[in-house]
């Protein structure tokens, strides 16, 4: 008998394993979300296709379907977000691939630029040069705001995670809880509870612009040459550098990269560092375009991020920007395409459910994210 | 005749790597048998995919005549196949006696509301399952027993740490037990007293044995049967004597004597 | 070689960087409104409030670390001395001139927008009330307590603890000021409490002086006696140790049930409080102090709880108002619980610890949005919530949501069920099952553990308990609202299971009652209700501190002191030769060889 036929025969048998109680919830579970997600999508198409449609009017009968436009704008709006998200699950992915847990406050670190930046932007603004000289005060207030945020993040990890390098690893997320629950009060009680508020943005920033038959403003367009200049700029680092080289390295292995002369502590406040940059870069522009700060602006952006992060492949930088992009637009166009023709009322208000809905998905479907993961042996759990 | 444990044809690749291909091997019940092969040779990876850590790209693995493919790790146990580990990996900050304790998971039965309402059921298991542990720890000569019980395992010293190894995979009241590299690091006195377990284990409490192990004395005074890896491939199989000399053997281990130029 | 005068310089760089945080931390708690929000807090009035004790303690514990130097074994260190307090006081010098500068520019310069503490109230906080008080007064306080923190080296061991304990025994009795206010009534004290306490708030200066140097006479006589008894308690065979256990426990118990009938309605309303938040930490620490798992979506079984409760038994309910019992409708809550537990726990499992994490926290908000959505509005009111939640019938008594007294009883009760439920656990299959998952997950598998059913019995057990917290919120406030069940409340609970112990039940207690009822939860205020919305940054502060230096918590249970802490229990044991050694070679051994 050939060897091919007797594998064939016994693979077979595996079947006999049975399949716990968990899984089959879960299975159900798995095949109610998509099930969900299909028939509000198909909704959704027969209310574009014709509002009067039977299936469209099936679960949401005041449904009238989005026109064209409606559908760009959703676009655009998910995709600026998404930016954001992407930029700070940056830092997230990078200390997540190199030290292996969840920094909690780098969501933080992006209010804390936000905050920045409306301090900066507001003096500017005092004093007439913002109206005046825009772009070198858009400068001035990017650097010093990527500035504050960078020593932030370093500062953080001096005091707080350095010391707990070699602990088992949920006492670095539990101590990072804490850091993010005292910079978000410190805030609170340095600056006030309340929301503080940018300032203009001249007018041939913000009015609108048509590209591409997209209506878009001109500060996302800002918005979005930003981002990819600092993500060339981060490429650039990563893949080109001596110092990238030795971050990925660290970020495989600890342990050998140090072996092999890297020093590790001084890469590893490299990668803090270069995290609370691209959050600074976020901090700023998410102020200059939603133009309004509180203490708890780093909060749910900050979890949204990780879970970006986590959709694109935890430790893949690329990766981290995908998921923000896709989460972005999942986050904007969901509630439109498949909560509504569900039926569902109040769609926006389930915007953030969204996030965590796709986090759970994710995680369920595809563990290791869209692209992959990027970690070392030892934080593989 | 149905051998306890079958292995047919077991093939395991990573990537691109063969770590076992074409195995096959069978136990009795009631032997004692030997797998060694220099390193690298996929013997840790065999004992892997017995329990159900990796999973095979082919073959079956049978055991007590039903396959245990794709079965989760506890399940495998479960059934009555226990295994040790060769970088030691207890549980370091339960006490010797919990390790043990806790390894009888699989054989009890009592739950939340036992516990909670402290029925005489549990009370009565818990007696049980204590006694057993003692029992089982006392296997091991005065060593593991009295103050120590309820010292934490990481205090333990290096020989006392795989003896308590050993102890939990006997308390998991196995008929197979898988011992990976038992011997690794004891000096010659430790090395010869467990040596005298090993033979123990099979004669008064009956375990099927199958070892890992790379110490040719060990293997020499316990084993029925060696069979030999070598690049994931089995290339000998029989008593020690006959493998001992046989020349794929020697040539796995020290390679192939250089032809001498005249 | 001799002793040089080098004995006499300074570390300079040491002095300079401990300085400059000094006058960092000086500056943060200054600005953030520390000074300003404490003052009205009187520790001994009129000298000195909270206000200044949150400024006055920096210079001094930085002159305390500053000339700290580690003593080695063996090593010869010579005996502290002159250097050691100059450096003390040039460290409190740097620190108060922080202030100094920050006073001189509250002044001269206006940037109010954007520090809003930047102020003239700061201004006349850090003047010490006078009007023109030269600013560089503070260099010289900040010398004059880096100095007095230095001289704590200097002094022998116990008068240090002495100091120390007279020093917080007055802080405490400050602090309790409240509460023994309240409770002098019950107990027909109030003399006493008018012989220590001015009127207005704080202690009078000579009581406060005399008893602290009571309390601190007394331990400095005491010494270290307390330390002994609990060390020989840890000693103690393990069937003593149970009885001793049962005993503390009887007391403690016999104490909670006593006392509130002589409290009034504020301590009884607060009891009340840090019973219900005491209810959530036990859960909390069965699953993550036994089982392991970072549930920081726990917040989600307390929604469940009380919104099952308020369907259950309010009138005005919509959809479904049934009017049930409280004590009917609780088993209800226990059923959806456990469901709950079940629902969310299946799909996090089997991943990752911080993974689990980030998916519990985004579990407990997707309940909470669920809750407040427009989309279940019919079912749980949206944002407006369920009013008419009436108070618990139990038959022969009517325990109504104002009752504060009864609501702590009943607290109470369930705690005790928490407690036991704690300690049956811990001791049985399951528990031991939890112990071997958290200590290595593969190998728990390897030993036929089935983890998964495991992890999800840890679920149920601890959304089973928060829920009856939930069922009990509901009845005390008398409605349920979405805005009550935020993440900050799981993180505020972890807080405390983590600074009071991980794992160990008295040490939730602690963590209960002194961060709850001290400092308050997210909502309600505790003792010290001046802090106002600062209490969240004394959490994190607290959790960052106790994670870098006490990671097993404030009343550790045995067990995580020696997981945290493996290296010193090895040292100690080789110390007392009950290490284990690897043995001799015996002849026998030799003869094998041959």
């Amino acid at each position: 008998m050939r060897k091919g036929e007797k594998v064939a025969a016994t693979v077979e048998g595996k079947s006999k394993r049975r399949t716990p109680l968990v899984d089959r919830f879960l299975f159900v579970v798995k095949v109610l979300l998509i099930g969900l997600v299909t028939i509000g999508f198909l909704a959704f198409i027969a209310q574009q296709i014709s509002p009067d449609n039977w299936f469209a009017k099936w679960r949401n009968p005041g449904a009238t379907g989005l026109s064209g436009d409606q559908i760009k704008g959703l676009v655009i709006s998910g995709l600026s977000q998404g930016v954001f998200y992407g930029l700070i699950a940056l830092g997230y992915s990078m200390v997540y691939g190199v030290l292996g847990f969840i920094n909690f406050a780098h969501g933080e670190v992006f209010m804390v630029s936000a905050y920045t930046g409306y301090i900066a932007a507001n003096k500017f603004a005092a004093n007439g040069m913002w109206e005046s000289n825009f772009a070198l005060c858009l400068l001035i207030v990017l650097l010093l705001s990527v500035m504050v945020s960078t020593v932030t993040a370093v500062l953080t990890e001096r005091i707080a995670y350095r010391p707990l390098r070699n602990s088992p690893r949920l006492i670095p997320l539990i101590t990072s809880i804490g850091v993010s629950f005292v910079l978000q009060n410190a805030v609170l009680g340095i600056f006030g509870p309340g929301t503080q508020g940018y300032p203009q943005l001249p007018e041939w920033l913000a009015k609108q612009r048509s590209i591409l038959t997209f209506e878009i403003s001109g500060i996302k367009i800002l918005v979005f040459l930003v981002t990819i200049v600092s993500m060339t700029g981060l490429w650039y680092l990563v893949e080109r550098t001596k110092t990238g080289k030795a971050m990925r390295a660290v970020a495989e292995d600890k342990e050998i990269a140090s072996l092999m002369g890297i020093n590790v502590n001084r890469i590893i406040v490299t990668t803090f560092a270069v995290g609370g940059a691209m959050a600074g870069v976020a901090g700023v522009m998410f102020g200059l375009l939603f133009r309004a700060v509180n203490p708890m602006t780093g909060f749910l952006p900050g979890i949204k991020a990780f879970t970006a992060a986590v959709v694109g492949g935890i430790g893949n930088l690329g990766g981290a920007m995908s998921g923000g992009l896709a989460l972005g637009s999942a986050e904007s166009i969901a509630p439109q395409l498949i909560l509504e023709p569900l039926g569902v009322p109040g769609v926006t208000q389930l915007k953030d459910a969204v996030a965590f809905t796709v986090l759970v998905m994710v995680l369920l479907f595809k563990p290791s994210g869209l692209f992959g993961e990027r970690l070392s042996q030892e934080d593989r759990a | 005749m149905s051998h306890l444990l079958e292995i047919q044809n077991l093939q395991v690749t990573f990537g691109g790597l063969d770590a076992l291909s074409g195995l096959n091997f069978h136990v009795d019940e009631g032997e004692i048998v030997s797998v060694i092969g220099p390193n690298g040779a996929g013997k840790t990876t065999f004992f892997n995919t017995i329990t159900g850590l990796v999973e095979p790209t082919g073959g079956d693995i049978l055991f007590q005549g039903d396959s245990v493919l794709g079965l989760e790790p506890n399940e495998v146990t479960s059934l009555g196949i226990a295994r040790t580990f060769q970088n030691v990996r207890l549980f370091p900050n339960m006490t010797i006696l919990e390790n043990v304790m806790v390894a009888q998971h699989c054989r009890t039965s009592q739950n939340v509301f036992g516990a909670l309402f402290q029925t005489k059921a549990f009370k009565k298991e818990e007696e049980e399952i204590r006694q057993r542990a003692e029992e089982i720890l006392g296997f091991f000569g005065s060593r593991l027993v009295g103050y120590r019980l309820d010292q934490a395992a990481f205090m333990l010293s290096y020989a006392n740490r795989r003896r308590l190894e050993i102890a939990r995979a006997m308390a998991t009241q196995p008929r197979l037990m898988l011992l990976d590299e038992p011997v690794a690091g004891m000096n010659p006195s430790e090395t010869a007293e467990l040596t005298e377990l090993i033979g123990r284990l099979r004669s008064e409490w009956g375990f099927t044995i199958v070892i890992i192990e790379h110490d040719m004395a060990v293997v020499k005074n316990v084993s029925d049967r060696v069979v030999v890896l070598d690049h994931g491939v089995p290339i000998a199989s029989g008593s020690y004597e006959e493998v001992s000399t046989d020349p794929d053997v020697i040539e796995a281990y020290l390679g192939r004597p250089v032809e001498s130029h005249s | 070689m001799t002793a040089l005068p080098s004995s006499l310089l300074l570390d300079w760089k040491r002095i300079f960087k401990w300085g400059s945080i000094c006058a960092a931390a000086l500056l943060f708690v200054s600005l953030v409104g520390m000074p300003i929000k404490l003052d009205p807090k009187s520790i001994i009035s009129p000298l000195l409030s909270l206000g200044y004790v949150s400024l006055l303690w920096l210079p001094l514990i930085f002159g305390y670390v500053a000339s700290s130097r580690v003593v080695l074994e063996g090593v010869e260190t010579r005996k502290p001395g002159l250097p050691d307090l100059l450096t003390g006081v040039l460290t409190g010098t740097i620190g108060g001139a922080g202030l100094t500068l920050l006073m001189l520019g509250i002044e001269n310069f206006d940037i109010r927008d954007p520090l809003i503490n930047w102020s003239p109230q700061l201004l006349e906080v850090l003047a010490f009330g006078a009007r023109d008080l030269n600013s560089a007064v503070w260099i010289g306080i900040g010398g004059a307590l880096g100095l007095v923190g230095a001289g704590l080296h200097l002094i022998p061991e116990n008068l240090r603890r002495g100091a120390s304990y007279g020093f917080f025994t007055v802080l405490a009795l400050a602090i309790f000021e409240p509460a023994l206010d309240d409770m002098s009534e019950g107990f027909r004290l109030e003399w006493l409490v008018e012989l220590i306490f001015e009127k207005r708030g704080g202690l009078k200066l000579w009581p406060a002086i005399i008893l602290a140097l009571l309390i601190g006479l007394i331990s400095v006589v005491t010494k270290g006696k307390a330390k002994n008894a609990v060390a020989q308690y840890r000693e103690q065979e393990k069937s003593q140790k149970k009885k001793t256990s049962v005993v503390l426990f009887g007391i403690v118990a016999a104490l909670g049930i006593v006392l509130p009938i002589f409290m009034g309605t504020y301590v009884n309303s607060l009891l009340a409080n840090v019973g219900i938040f005491l209810l959530l930490a036990l859960g909390l620490n069965i699953v993550v102090g036994l089982a392991g798992i970072l549930d920081l979506g726990y917040v989600a079984f307390f929604a469940v709880g009380a919104y099952t409760t308020a369907v259950l038994t309010s009138e005005l309910s919509p959809f479904f108002a049934p009017g049930m019992t409280w004590v009917l409708s609780l088993v209800f809550v226990i059923i959806l619980a456990a469901l709950t537990g079940l629902f969310i726990g299946a799909p996090v499992i089997r991943m990752r610890g911080d993974y689990l994490a980030i998916v519990t926290l985004g579990f407990g908000e997707i309940i909470r949005l669920l809750f407040l959505s427009d989309f279940l509005k019919p079912y749980f009111g949206g944002a407006q919530g369920i009013l008419g939640v009436p108070g618990i019938d139990l038959g022969v008594v009517y325990i109504s949501g104002t009752d504060t007294r009864g609501i702590f009883y009943l607290v109470l009760f369930f705690c005790a069920i928490a407690v036991y439920v704690s300690w049956r656990l811990q001791a049985s299959r399951l528990g031991r099952s939890w112990m071997a998952i958290r200590e290595d997950e593969q190998v728990a598998e390897a030993m036929g553990i089935n983890t998964v059913n495991s992890k999800l019995m840890a679920f149920v057990v601890g959304a089973v308990l928060a829920s009856f917290a939930g069922a009990i919120m509901a009845a005390r406030v008398g409605s349920v609202f979405p805005n009550s069940f935020m993440i900050l409340i799981s993180i505020v609970i972890l807080v405390v299971v983590i600074v009071g112990g991980m794992g160990s039940i008295p040490g939730v207690f602690v963590g209960a009652f002194v961060l709850i009822g001290v400092l308050g939860g997210p909502k309600q205020p505790g003792l010290l209700q001046e802090f106002g919305s600062l209490k969240l940054l004394v959490y994190g502060m607290l959790l960052v501190y106790m994670m870098l230096q006490k990671p097993e918590g404030l009343v550790p249970s045995a067990r995580r002191t020696q997981e945290l802490h493996q290296e010193e229990f090895l040292q100690d044991a080789w110390l007392k030769g009950t290490d284990d050694e690897d043995e001799e070679q015996t002849a026998a051994g030799e003869e094998a060889q041959i």
